[in-house]
């Protein structure tokens, strides 16, 4: 038997009434999140990205839907109108508790140190006073900042104010931690950190992230698996490796384009005199692969077997949790049968071939 | 330099110290119209304002109901001129203290002429906590009362003491006014014993009394605001 989701969002829709329009946030959305995945979910703003993830602590009631979180039901209603099921009141807060939340603008309590501000979480724990202090401190450990334990939000920098939001939001030992652009706001070598902090999270805990981002190199980082989201959609899901190496929606491109910057290579070289002057016998196409088919061996054995050489203009290689991903920009020239089962033969190992100019013959 | 105070402040001296119409009299009146009503003014205005914020439509328990209940009580106190309802007020003045006039009787009028004015302040003050910060302590699983003692109270502190200071500072103005129903005062003492009876200096003396207590609680405010302020 499989394991259930820890999180089971299904047909979550969330619609607001404004005095005369009805804007529709979320749109019948279902998501199921398992144990120890690090789930991206990546949109413009707009998207409904935050207003999605709030439906799972309840922060935002879902207009309808239901919201199962470790087997429990939070929320439950057909339709608008139809009677609901609603988890309430000290037993919502409760379960808050054990789901952490990180937010873009760290949302610290200015008025309060920073052990203060992770003790506020556990002012409900049922640990004694002692044990709070100890719990603490060992939080502020685990995010490297027990010698800033007496300071201000305010002397401290965005990532430094970002882990110790991940400190509060760990204080009373979550399962599932959400984070709302927790790195938007950061500058990239922080960025860096606070991922790999997460990262270590999710690996050494176990802690099941859901990350909602409009960076795909975020979720390119840490997260196992993607959904992108528009106008209040979902408009694609799956595995990391599946979105990148495949990608069906333009959108999804889009967003993946911003972590490679493959089409602006592309679109660079398609200048350059060797493409633009492109010969009879030659094409410029774009190799793509996932996995363990590497580079070298089979172009080499282009060249050995059918005499084809290769003159590779740009290379990408992204290694998505130890996989790598690759994408080349090559020239390839040849007879012109050859160059075709040279083309066979790379599809035959599972590598993309998009011919972007040239080759109308083959 | 007694003689030269004598010779040039001649209305001052003849109030003398003690006494009905004396300065120590009026300064204690003053300083009891302006402590008295600004705790019970200042309590309602505090519920007042922490109720605009909580049931407004962003706030923690959004009520159209309540909302508009607590806007509409508080714009039509706001609404009143502070001399009409120091008149106006004085059958509910009696029923509570007993007197429609005195220093006592002032309380009644002078906190419910000051209550709606704070009200919008701690609003104000309020609402410059921000949603997210109250959002984040409601995802750790903070209960309601958390939220306003342990949130906006607590985030709002230097802001409630800066409004507090322009309150406390707008509420010597209006004892001021206490006197048309016989509450006494600095104000009392400036209108009727100076300006009615054109003792010129002693408007001028009881005007400088008045400064300067407005220059203490101004200063006092800056202090703590700048003490309690992290941000």
């Amino acid at each position: 038997m499989t394991e259930e989701p820890i999180i089971k969002l299904d047909n979550i829709n969330v619609t607001f009434h404004q005095k005369k329009r009805t804007i529709t946030a979320v749109n019948n959305v279902t998501v199921h999140v398992n144990r120890g995945d690090v789930y991206g979910i990546v949109g413009y703003s707009g998207a409904g990205k935050s207003t999605l993830v709030r439906v799972i602590n309840l922060l935002q009631e879902p207009t309808s839907g239901s919201v199962i979180v470790n087997n429990e039901t939070f929320f439950q209603a057909t339709d608008e109108n139809a009677k609901k099921t609603i988890i309430g009141g000290n037993a919502l807060r409760d379960r808050r508790r054990k789901i952490g939340m990180i937010f873009q603008h760290f949302n610290l309590l200015n008025e309060r140190t920073v052990t203060e501000n992770v003790a506020f979480a556990l002012q409900h724990s049922p640990l004694k006073d002692e044990e709070k202090k100890a719990k603490v401190a060992e939080l502020l450990e685990l995010v490297d900042l027990s010698d800033r334990a007496d300071q201000f939000p305010a002397q401290l920098s965005g990532g430094q104010k970002q882990r110790v939001a991940i400190a509060r939001a760990l204080a009373n030992d979550p399962e599932i931690l959400i984070s709302d652009e927790a790195t938007s706001a950061l500058d990239p070598k922080t960025t860096n950190q606070i991922l790999a902090l997460l990262k270590k999270l999710n690996q050494e805990f176990g802690l099941t992230i859901v990350l909602i981002t409009h960076e795909m190199q975020a979720v390119k980082e840490i997260a196992n698996k993607v959904s992108v989201m528009q106008d209040g959609e979902i408009i694609e899901s799956g595995s990391l490796l599946e979105i990148f190496a495949q990608p069906k929606e333009q959108l999804t491109r889009e967003f993946i384009e911003t972590a490679t910057n493959i089409d602006k290579a592309i679109e660079t070289i398609s200048h350059e005199a060797l493409v633009h002057n492109l010969k009879d016998n030659e094409v410029f196409a774009r190799l793509s692969y996932v996995g363990d088919t590497t580079d070298e061996p089979l172009i080499t054995g282009l060249f050995r077997d059918f005499n084809v050489t290769a003159n590779i203009l740009y290379g990408n290689i992204e290694i998505l949790q130890e996989t790598p991903v690759g994408s080349l920009l090559v020239i390839l020239s040849g007879e012109s049968a050859q160059l075709k089962a040279a083309l066979g033969t790379l599809r035959d190992h599972h590598v993309t071939v998009e011919l972007i100019k040239g080759g109308q013959s083959l | 330099m007694n003689q030269w105070f004598a010779h040039t402040f001649p209305n001052v001296i003849y109030q003398g110290w003690g006494g009905d119409t004396g300065w120590w009299t009026a300064i204690v009146q003053t300083l009891y119209m302006t402590f008295w009503s600004a705790i019970f003014g200042g309590l309602l205005g505090l519920i007042f304002g922490i109720g605009l914020i909580i049931t407004a439509p962003n706030g923690i328990a959004p009520s159209k109901t309540w909302f508009w209940i607590f806007d509409k009580i508080v714009s039509f106190f706001r609404a009143l001129p502070f001399i009409i309802l120091l008149a106006a007020i004085a059958p509910v003045t009696k029923i509570i203290v007993g007197t429609q006039i005195g220093t006592t009787a002032a309380l009644v009028p002078l906190s419910l002429g000051v209550f709606p004015f704070y009200a919008r302040q701690v609003q104000v003050a309020l609402s410059e906590v921000s949603g997210g910060i109250v959002e984040a302590a409601q995802s750790v699983g903070a209960s309601f009362w958390d939220i306003v003692f342990g949130v906006y109270l607590r985030e709002g502190r230097s802001e409630l003491v800066r409004v507090s200071t322009v309150t406390l500072i707008s509420l010597i103005g209006l004892t001021a006014m206490a006197g048309a129903i016989g509450a006494g005062g600095l104000g009392n003492m400036a209108i009727s014993y100076g300006y009615n009876r054109f003792a010129t200096d002693t408007t001028l003396v009881a005007t400088l009394l008045v400064l300067i207590l407005v220059l203490v609680v101004q200063v006092i405010g800056d202090i703590l605001v700048k003490r309690l302020n992290h941000k």
